[in-house]
């Protein structure tokens, strides 16, 4: 029964792949409009080195903006929960970089960090997109430490830091690990999207890739390109669920099975 | 020798609400007092201001040999859930920067007091409720506390447990020569492990009655069916009725 879980999924894709080979070579579709899943596989083989090398180029940003924007999420998250007034002077701005849409800003931030650094604005553009469920969530869930405890630390005589690192921090670990899963997945979306609007001939990532291969009608390969960002979306769920799991199995409700 | 005196202690929350007024309490060394009242009487607001929780807004709180350690027992077993009971347990000596064998090897004695020898690397959820207060009662013996403080620690469990927890309870106070508040609306839990009951009005709340009862020391499970306890019991009811009568 447990297996169904693995075994269902795999069994439809499976399937949705044949019928889309058989129904692609009987209905004569040109390779531009919609390859066979045996095209895409050949642009596999043939695309393998630009594919990798773009693969590793994007992967390259989204880790890093994925990185800096859980760090400076949880520290911008820390100083909330430190001081309501730097709250309120912070927290709308941070709402405004958030609802911005990114392509919105892209354009304007790659003439300001110059052409030639497109990395560095493909960097801040991935974190703009991925800081915030951070900084929100995280925030919430530093502030949701037990009063009672609270009080308790207090009455032996903790400070603030004590409380900060040996409460509130814990408390809040796993409103951060639901966060990051979402932000992990973002910075992906966000790198895609800037390396969008830079546009051709700058960056070299999986989304230089797609719209290159678009623009030459190589459809195959845009859908190499395609498969390759879904597993890597994929695996950076599952590697951040692992985490999660790691650190809280042992203790929290969402990670352990209910005993009957 | 007095461990702590409340003068003329009032309280007014932020909100307006009268709490508490004209709070005149004086308790004694190794004394086991329990504040009886309904719920609204301002009991666990005495209680927070002995700890120092909350400020009194008129009057004082005094600890004539300066402010002893303070073991304080909440009615939620509060325990962090990420860690294990010993941690749990060590929770005032951490605080304290007590170096970890020691600490350790206190929390270890508290929980074995306690009676969870042998659940030390437990989680708090993998226990019972009784389980789960005995090992928030450890935590508060860790540091050994000259004054502890409980806010209703038992209000949420079943009779037997509770029962159990009033027994044991009271051998740890015999032992320690603590001294301990306690803050209850149970009639029979107050009758059975005080020395002394201080019977609370609500609204605003204001002691009506203080009623010295036979040292519990040594008193065990069968006290409850003999007429001694009986007797406790009937004059705590009146007392309580009284109070409620009053305030009506």
């Amino acid at each position: 029964m447990a297996q169904l879980k693995y075994i269902l999924p795999l069994a439809l894709g499976a399937l949705v792949l044949l019928g889309w080979q058989l129904a692609v070579r009987h209905l004569d579709v040109p390779v531009y409009v919609l390859p066979a899943p045996s095209d895409i596989a050949r642009a596999f083989v043939t695309e393998m080195p630009s594919l990798v090398s773009a693969t590793l180029t994007t992967l390259r940003i989204v880790v890093i903006a994925f990185i800096l924007a859980t760090v400076s999420g949880i520290g911008l998250a820390i100083l909330f929960s430190q001081s309501r007034i730097i709250e309120y002077a912070l927290f709308p701005y941070a709402v405004i970089l958030q609802v911005t849409p990114v392509v919105a800003i892209a354009p304007l931030l790659i003439i300001w960090v110059h052409y030639e650094n497109i990395d560095l604005a493909l960097l801040i553009l991935a974190w703009i997109v991925a800081f915030f469920p951070i900084v929100a969530s995280t925030t919430l869930g530093l502030r949701s430490a037990d009063f009672n405890l609270v009080d308790l630390f207090r009455l032996h005589g903790a400070g603030r830091w004590q409380i900060l690192w040996r409460l509130r921090l814990p408390c809040a670990l796993p409103y951060l690990l639901g966060a990051m899963k979402i932000s992990g997945g973002l910075a992906l979306i966000g790198t895609i999207v800037a390396e969008f609007a830079a546009g051709t001939g700058t960056a070299t990532g999986l989304g230089w890739l797609i719209t290159e291969s678009e623009n030459r009608l190589h459809t195959a390969t845009t859908f190499a390109a395609l498969a390759i960002l879904a597993a890597l979306g994929i695996g950076i769920f599952f590697a951040l669920s692992a985490l999660e799991w790691a650190l809280l199995h042992h203790w929290h409700e969402s990670a352990l099975r209910k005993q009957e | 020798m007095t461990r702590v005196a409340l003068s003329d202690a009032g309280k007014v929350f932020d909100n307006g609400t009268l709490a508490l007024e004209h709070i005149n309490l004086e308790i004694t060394d190794g004394e086991f007092v329990s504040l009886l009242g309904p719920s609204g009487c301002g009991k666990s607001t005495v209680l927070r201001m002995i700890a120092g929780l909350l400020a009194p807004t008129t009057g004082s709180v005094h600890f004539p040999e300066g402010r002893p350690e303070i073991g304080f027992v909440f009615q939620d077993p509060t325990l962090m859930p990420w860690t294990n009971v010993l941690a749990n347990a060590r929770l005032a000596l951490d605080l304290k920067g007590v170096a970890r064998g020691e600490a350790d090897a206190r929390a270890g004695a508290a929980l074995a007091r306690v009676g969870l020898k042998g659940f030390e690397k437990a989680y708090p959820r993998e226990l019972s409720g009784g389980m789960r207060m005995r090992a928030s009662i450890a935590r508060a013996l860790a540091a050994s506390p000259k004054l502890l403080l409980m806010d209703e620690p038992f209000a949420a469990l079943d009779e037997l447990t509770r029962h159990t927890l009033n027994d044991d309870l009271l051998k740890l106070w015999a032992e320690d020569g603590m001294t301990i508040v306690f803050v209850t609306h149970s009639v029979f839990e107050s009758a059975f492990l005080s020395s002394r009951v201080v019977v609370m009005t609500p609204r605003p709340g204001r002691i009506s009655k203080d009623v010295p009862l036979p040292s519990p020391r040594g008193r065990e499970s069968g006290y409850r069916t003999t007429p001694a306890f009986t007797r406790a019991a009937a004059t705590l009811s009146a007392g309580l009725a009284e109070a409620m009568g009053r305030a009506a």
